[in-house]
């Protein structure tokens, strides 16, 4: 297929533990958990106490910001527990399923009757409004904002993401109406797909499809946004990840808040990566016993890919978002002389100073090593190689490090997301931590702009 | 290799966290990191990171800079056998070399890092690899006979001044070995400069001495070495600047691992080609009427072009600054050659010159994209969306 926007800066990490494209089911537990920090910036009201039952789809807290946004369970069952960390704050809400899935069911009513008030009424009372997150600022968007269009990315290019055609390839209705529903609240869609391969995704009417074509983050919606359409000051775009676009056209055909969740085990250490039929905040242990560990020492479980996602205890449960699931070993260990150059090549590094360039072909088991120690900035031209935007990477970070607000302006603060400087992470020389940088530059501008 | 660590740990243990020696710890931790890559694992951001790091970076421009280094030690006792008309072999030379210019290194790397170890305690950083490129470049970049005392007093200065008041590595405006050498250039200008220094002992026998190509041509002299020992670098000069050969052989591989700006060299070269060869036709004097390609391979122009100008604090940072950068670096140096008979290299105050103007070139670089993103905003609200 033809690409319209090629993108010829970023990066493919290749990093082995694939997912084969086949579909398990593994022992579910009885016990769910809502993670309040998936929703970056709200600060949760709770809506029951501990000892409450609770059906799936029914809110469990709001946003204090915001009090239309509310936040469901996506099981039934009973609040077995809230966990508070500092200053009282919720680090987790446990859910005891009682394994009978009494859902809440909402009013089906044909989306093309609705005016866009009703059915952003809907989707806040149906707890699908957090699955809409704004571009400036990577957080849920506003439902009294007006986003001159939605972004919905297609297709990911992250290490070892979970395959979105695959996942959808039984929700191909639900993507469709989730498409028509959101095409209701803004002046237009667009929906970008991978143009080196076939999907039936670029086939979706109602949205306009861009086909794209490069490594990481060519995927990721705001390089995307920044290359069809790109934010400017006092301008908001909504996005929605595309597994959340088919929940939305679920619930909109069922009336039902659709918590199941498919997703990619992925990683060096795990045995037989694969997929599987899960759901939101279910325990992952029994994923992890189903696929296999292949490790001796400590592992870390991230929610998400390995480059932007959240690190879990090997106990925890999955997060409201991520369709992928990865696992690393933890890379505690010392290399003696690992820092000369040309040794090492067991660790991929995209910079010439080791052999991995001789194997273009090989998959590194890569752990969670430093591989180094933080430094001062000193190589450049490095991040460029890494973000295909029309962005000063390094200049931006500095503005940001220094909270000038009208530089950080100027050099498109309100184009990025932290996820989009996840491989400036990743090949810093310096090891500085850019996604970090980004994501409190912009908790700045939202309290300084707004 | 666990009894090693087990024993670091066991010293380690008093300069840790809350510990009686724990404002020390980046003094310790400087030698540590140099036996193991440490075991720290990625705490927020991404979970997984490069091979790469500042050592093995660093460690790559000094593998670039050893070809040039070692010939160097070679010309140092080949100058020396040949004025002195002894007879030598190359070890003999190698070992004249050595002798007088491993003290120098050691002083060097004895003083920088000594100052650097220093800092790093007072700010509590951990110790940058950076000066271990600067250690070797200095004494790379003076004349053999220079007295070590002076080659310390340079170090200091340049790391005080050039470096630690802008905030250490990653800050200084200018590049460090560059202001050592300039600071020896104009506090020393006789063992500096004329036809005393250059040649291993001359300042002590009388039948030695030995001039630079530029500073012959300067004088009004003829230039009696042929185009292949100027490319090879059998010339009086500074210590590892005088082969062209084995400084490309450097350049090759900072290009080729990424770790040097081959736009700079390129345009470093391109500008200094360019003027060189307008100055063939204008043919003033003498130097005006030096071949073009002369220009580029003899003096420093290539080694100052390779290692100095690429040295990424100093430089321009961002892709369009950089040849704007290594272009200008080339003219400066053929126009300070040309017109100025008391500087006959001009590639070190070229290099220095453009060292300060580098931030205005990524200002103008970066109020570009400003720009673009202004007019955007601007055509955005004239024509609101349909």
């Amino acid at each position: 297929m033809s690409a319209d926007i090629i993108l010829r800066k970023g990066l493919s990490i290749p990093i082995s533990g694939k997912a084969d494209l086949s579909i398990s089911s593994a022992d579910s537990s009885d016990n769910f958990v809502v993670y309040p920090s998936d929703f970056h910036s709200v600060v949760p009201k709770m809506l029951l106490k501990e000892g409450e039952a609770v059906l799936q789809g029914q809110p469990i807290f709001y946003s204090k910001a915001n009090p239309q946004i509310k936040f469901v369970s996506p099981v039934s069952g009973t609040i077995s527990n809230i966990e508070r960390g500092a200053k009282r704050r919720i680090l987790a809400i446990e859910i005891f399923s009682n394994r009978k899935s009494d859902k809440i069911k909402h009013k089906v009513v044909e989306p093309n009757n609705l005016n866009s008030e009703d059915i952003k009424k809907k989707l806040l009372e149906s707890g699908c409004w957090p699955f809409i997150k704004q571009r400036p600022y990577d957080v849920i968007a506003d439902p009294n904002s007006t986003p001159k269009s939605i972004f919905i990315s297609g297709f990911s290019t992250a290490p070892l993401a979970a395959n979105v055609s695959f996942i959808l390839s039984s929700k191909r209705e639900d993507f469709q109406n989730g498409i028509n529903v959101l095409a209701m609240l803004a002046p237009k869609v667009h929906l970008s797909v991978d143009a080196s391969s076939d999907s039936f995704l670029a086939e979706v009417s109602n949205a306009e499809v861009h086909h794209i074509k490069g490594r990481h983050p060519a995927g990721n919606v705001g390089v995307q946004i920044h290359h069809i359409d790109p934010i400017n000051a006092g301008e908001t775009v909504w996005v929605v990840g595309p597994v959340d676009v088919a929940r939305i056209g679920a619930f909109f055909s069922t009336g039902i808040f659709d918590a199941s969740q498919m997703i990619a085990l992925v990683g060096p250490v795990v045995k037989s990566p694969k997929y599987f039929k899960s759901h939101i905040g279910a325990a992952v242990a029994p994923l992890l016993k189903q696929a296999g560990i292949n490790s001796n020492g400590q592992i870390r479980v991230i929610n998400g890919d390995s480059l932007s996602g959240k690190a879990i205890h090997a106990n925890g449960n999955l997060g409201f978002y991520n369709n992928t699931l990865t696992v690393l070993a933890e890379g505690n260990r010392y290399r003696m002389f690992g820092w000369l150059p040309f040794t090492g090549s067991k660790i991929f590094s995209m910079s010439r100073t080791s052999l991995s360039w001789l194997l273009p072909k090989r998959k590194y088991a890569l752990d969670t090593n430093m591989n180094g120690e933080e430094r001062a900035l000193v190589v450049t031209g490095e991040m460029e190689q890494v973000l295909p935007m029309d962005i000063f990477p390094m200049q931006l970070l500095k503005e940001c490090m220094v909270e000038n607000i009208e530089k950080m302006e100027g050099l498109g603060i309100y184009e990025v997301a932290p996820e989009d400087f996840a491989l400036v992470d990743y090949a810093s020389t310096s090891k500085i931590e850019a996604q970090a940088i980004i994501r409190e530059a912009l908790d700045l501008m939202i309290k300084e702009v707004g | 290799m666990n009894f090693i660590r087990e024993r670091i740990d066991v010293i380690k243990k008093p300069f840790g966290k809350g510990q009686r020696w724990e404002r020390f710890a980046p003094a310790v931790n400087a030698f540590d990191t140099f036996l193991f890559v440490p075991n720290h694992t990625t705490q927020k951001g991404a979970h997984i990171r490069d091979g790469v790091d500042l050592k093995r970076t660093m460690v790559t421009v000094i593998i670039a800079l050893l070809p040039a280094f070692i010939y160097g030690v070679y010309n140092t006792g080949y100058q020396y056998f040949i004025q002195s008309g002894l007879a030598f072999n190359f070890w003999d030379a190698m070992l004249h070399g050595a002798l007088k210019i491993m003290p120098m290194v050691a002083v060097s790397y004895g003083v920088g890092l000594a100052i650097e170890f220093a800092f790093a305690v007072y700010r509590g950083h951990e110790v940058n690899e950076g000066y271990l490129v600067t250690g070797l470049l200095v004494p790379m970049i003076m004349p053999v006979d220079i007295p070590l005392w002076m080659v310390g007093l340079s170090v200091a200065f340049a790391v005080f001044v050039a470096k630690e008041a802008f905030g250490g590595t990653g800050m200084n405006i200018l590049n460090p070995a560059l202001t050592a050498r300039a600071f020896a250039f104009f506090a020393y200008p006789t063992y500096m400069s004329g036809n005393k220094v250059w040649v291993s002992e001359a300042t002590n026998i009388d039948g030695i001495s030995g001039e630079t190509v530029l500073g012959s041509l300067a004088a009004g002299n003829d230039v009696s070495y042929s185009m292949f020992d100027m490319f090879v670098g059998a010339i009086p000069g500074s210590i590892a600047e005088t082969s062209t050969l084995w400084v490309l052989v450097g350049a090759a591989i900072l290009i080729f691992t990424g770790v040097g700006s081959w736009r700079i060299m390129v345009g470093g070269v391109l500008g200094a080609a360019v003027t060189a060869f307008l100055f063939n036709i204008w043919g003033a004097n003498a130097l005006m009427s030096f071949d073009w390609i002369n220009h580029l391979i003899v003096g420093g122009f290539a080694f100052g072009v390779v290692f100095m100008a690429t040295d990424p604090v100093s430089a321009a940072q961002t892709t369009k600054g950089k040849w704007v950068y290594g272009l200008l670096v080339g003219v400066f140096c053929i126009l300070i050659r040309v017109f100025n008979p008391a500087y006959p290299e001009g590639v070190m105050l070229a290099i220095l010159l453009m060292n300060v103007f580098a931030p205005t070139i990524d200002h103008y670089v970066v109020e570009g994209n400003i720009k673009r993103r202004k007019k955007r905003l601007v055509k955005a609200t004239l024509t609101p969306a349909t």
